[in-house]
């Protein structure tokens, strides 16, 4: 293995230096007294201020977050179900067609799955708002938590799935006591992708959307295109900082569960090895 | 008793997804192209009726005599729209090889890492991702702007006399478009290089390779599926992109996914836009099947691979 040169420290210096650099300029003058974005004239944090007197904004801002619970909870059931699929069953009638489905969805230009949803929802005579938003988010999003879970199983001994069911485990129980613990972290980091794809979403949700469901993408957007204003820098900080601390915790839980259950697994290995060297007396004798 | 729980089971798990998906996926593609093929109306929704489906077979072959391409004769005939294709695939390509040549060190410096500190640099690409994309390309017209950050940083340096005019050009898409998908160009990049063993460089380098040689002969053909994944992965979106040309490109800048997107919104010619949509559905279908194919093959080698 290569050492570390100075060349590849310096080109992932510039690569992180421009990845964060818009991110912390956008938050640094988010706090900057004048109207004038790029010219700092002071400190102040009157634009968050503001912000809680905009109604508008605040009522995008509900209806973003119901969205994107209900869409990220159904997308997580379906996607999980999905990932079970494609990896538990390798021969099915269509299976080509099912996995071109799950990818096609990842890459596919926004406007494009925007119009076709719309289009059903017109077709099958659905009033666009609140739920159509929502169903657009769970389709999209669910092929992002099946591609997330089915790299979990993909690495996954299969072999205590077969006892569970040797053992005579209905296929379901086997699921729940076994599968999802299992997959657990991969089933919640797919909700959490689900969630902030659909926060963020702002094409597929303006053509899903009707009148009385304005999610805050759309309300973001409707001000960016009026020119850079300090109370949207003030907008995205505050998204920027929920984000940053899920992600935070996401990823703390996580490495508490992965540490607990390497643990748990080395207690129950010396506890089995300490039985098989010096069987207790009730086993010895029966 | 338990083979037939297991087999009803197992019909569950697979067609509740499959079906939601042909309903929510499928077949909306299905109404596009059937849509495209229809004439525009002054009515709500503006469009002639899709199939009746009451009037039976009679009536679907009556509807289907009535499909017209005139819709996709009009975009044919009309340069705007041959324009903003051609533009969209120009401007996806550049922006997917100024990806690549600011991703590739990067990944590769990150594959040269210490073991212990990859995980936090990992961490690190992804989590600019969490944050909306709406907001990463907004925090660029605070810095591309005549009076910007980026120009007032250059005047105070003495490098430019007056101000650079990069927003509402298409260097301002360029950088947007790098700017929001470098990390879909990273991991896969990264995750090839990781995996790469070393002891072939070495080699090359012990037989008498220069390190410039050993690079193109040996690491970068290995990591050319990543190359090739990570381009599809920037590539297909920006085509269609929508977002990085409204709020940074010009008035003048053409790219589909606009043009689609105010022919919808603005002229309300829904046949019109489902026919570009089609269009652009055609000319991104083999990219799309490569990177299909590509999942599927990595998918195939994890499998086996344990």
């Amino acid at each position: 293995m290569g050492r570390w040169s100075r060349f590849n420290v310096a080109s992932i210096a510039i690569g992180f230096a421009f990845l964060y650099l818009p991110i912390v300029l956008l938050v640094v003058y988010s706090f900057n007294e004048s109207r004038l974005v790029t010219v700092w004239t002071g400190f102040s944090t009157k634009w968050y201020g503001t912000l809680l007197t905009n109604q508008a904004l605040l009522d995008a801002a509900w209806v973003t977050l119901r969205v994107g619970v209900l869409s990220a909870s159904a997308a997580t059931v379906l996607g999980t179900l999905a990932a079970l699929s494609l990896s538990r069953y390798s021969e099915f009638r269509g299976r080509t067609l099912f996995s071109g489905m799950i990818y096609a969805p990842l890459v596919m230009p926004e406007v494009i799955t925007g119009l076709s949803m719309l289009l059903l929802f017109v077709a099958v005579g659905l009033d666009r708002g609140f739920w159509t938003v929502t169903l657009a988010h769970t389709t999209f999003t669910m092929c992002f938590v099946a591609v997330v879970v089915q790299s979990r199983l993909q690495s996954f001994d299969r072999s205590i799935e077969e006892a569970a069911m040797d053992l005579g485990a209905t296929p379901v129980a086997t699921f729940f006591q076994v599968t999802l613990p299992v997959i657990l972290p991969a089933v919640l980091s797919g909700w959490v992708l689900a969630f902030t794809l659909s926060l963020d979403d702002l094409v597929i949700a303006s053509f899903a959307s009707g009148p009385g469901a304005t999610t805050l993408p759309m309300r973001i957007y409707s001000q960016v295109r009026l020119g850079v204003t300090p109370e949207i820098n003030a907008i995205c900080t505050i998204l920027i900082g929920i984000v940053a601390c899920g992600v935070l915790i996401a990823a703390l839980v996580t490495r508490r569960r992965e540490l607990q259950r390497q643990r748990d697994e080395r207690a129950a290995f010396a506890e089995g090895m300490s039985r098989a060297i010096n069987p207790p007396p009730a086993a010895a004798g029966g | 008793m338990q083979r037939a729980i297991s087999a009803v089971t197992r019909r569950l798990v697979i067609l509740i997804p499959y079906g939601w998906l042909l309903f929510f996926f499928l077949i909306p593609f299905l109404i596009v192209l059937r849509i495209s093929m229809s004439t525009s109306a002054v009515a709500m929704p503006p469009y002639t009726p899709v199939f009746d489906w009451s009037e039976g077979w009679a009536r679907i072959r009556s509807a289907l005599s009535e499909l017209s391409f005139d819709n996709y004769v009009w975009l044919a005939g009309d340069p705007l729209y041959l324009n903003a294709y051609l533009s969209s695939l120009w401007i996806a390509l550049v922006s997917t090889a100024l990806t690549l040549l600011i991703a590739y060190p990067m990944a590769y410096g990150m594959a040269k890492a210490p073991t212990t500190l990859r995980p936090t640099l990992v961490m690190l690409v992804i989590l600019p991702f969490w944050t909306s994309f709406l907001i990463r390309v907004y925090a660029w017209i605070g810095i591309l702007k005549p009076e910007g950050l980026f120009n007032q940083f250059l005047l105070s340096m003495g490098v430019i006399r007056e101000p650079l005019i990069i927003l509402n050009t298409n260097w301002a898409i360029y950088i947007g478009i790098v700017y929001c998908y470098l990390p879909f160009m990273v991991l896969p990049l990264y995750s090839a290089l990781e995996k790469m063993d070393h002891s072939l460089t070495e080699a090359a380098l012990d037989l008498g390779c220069t390190p410039i040689q050993a690079f193109w002969r040996v690491t970068f053909p290995l990591s050319l599926p990543g190359v090739i994944a990570g381009c599809l992965l920037v590539f297909i979106p920006a085509v269609g992109e929508f977002v990085i040309p409204d709020l940074l490109g010009g008035s003048e800048t053409l790219m589909i996914g606009r043009t689609l997107w105010n022919e919808f919104n603005g002229n309300r010619d829904w046949p019109v836009s489902s026919a570009v949509a089609v269009v652009l559905l055609l000319l991104l279908v083999v990219p799309i099947m490569l990177f299909q194919t590509a999942q599927a093959r990595a998918e195939r080698a994890e499998r086996e691979g344990r």
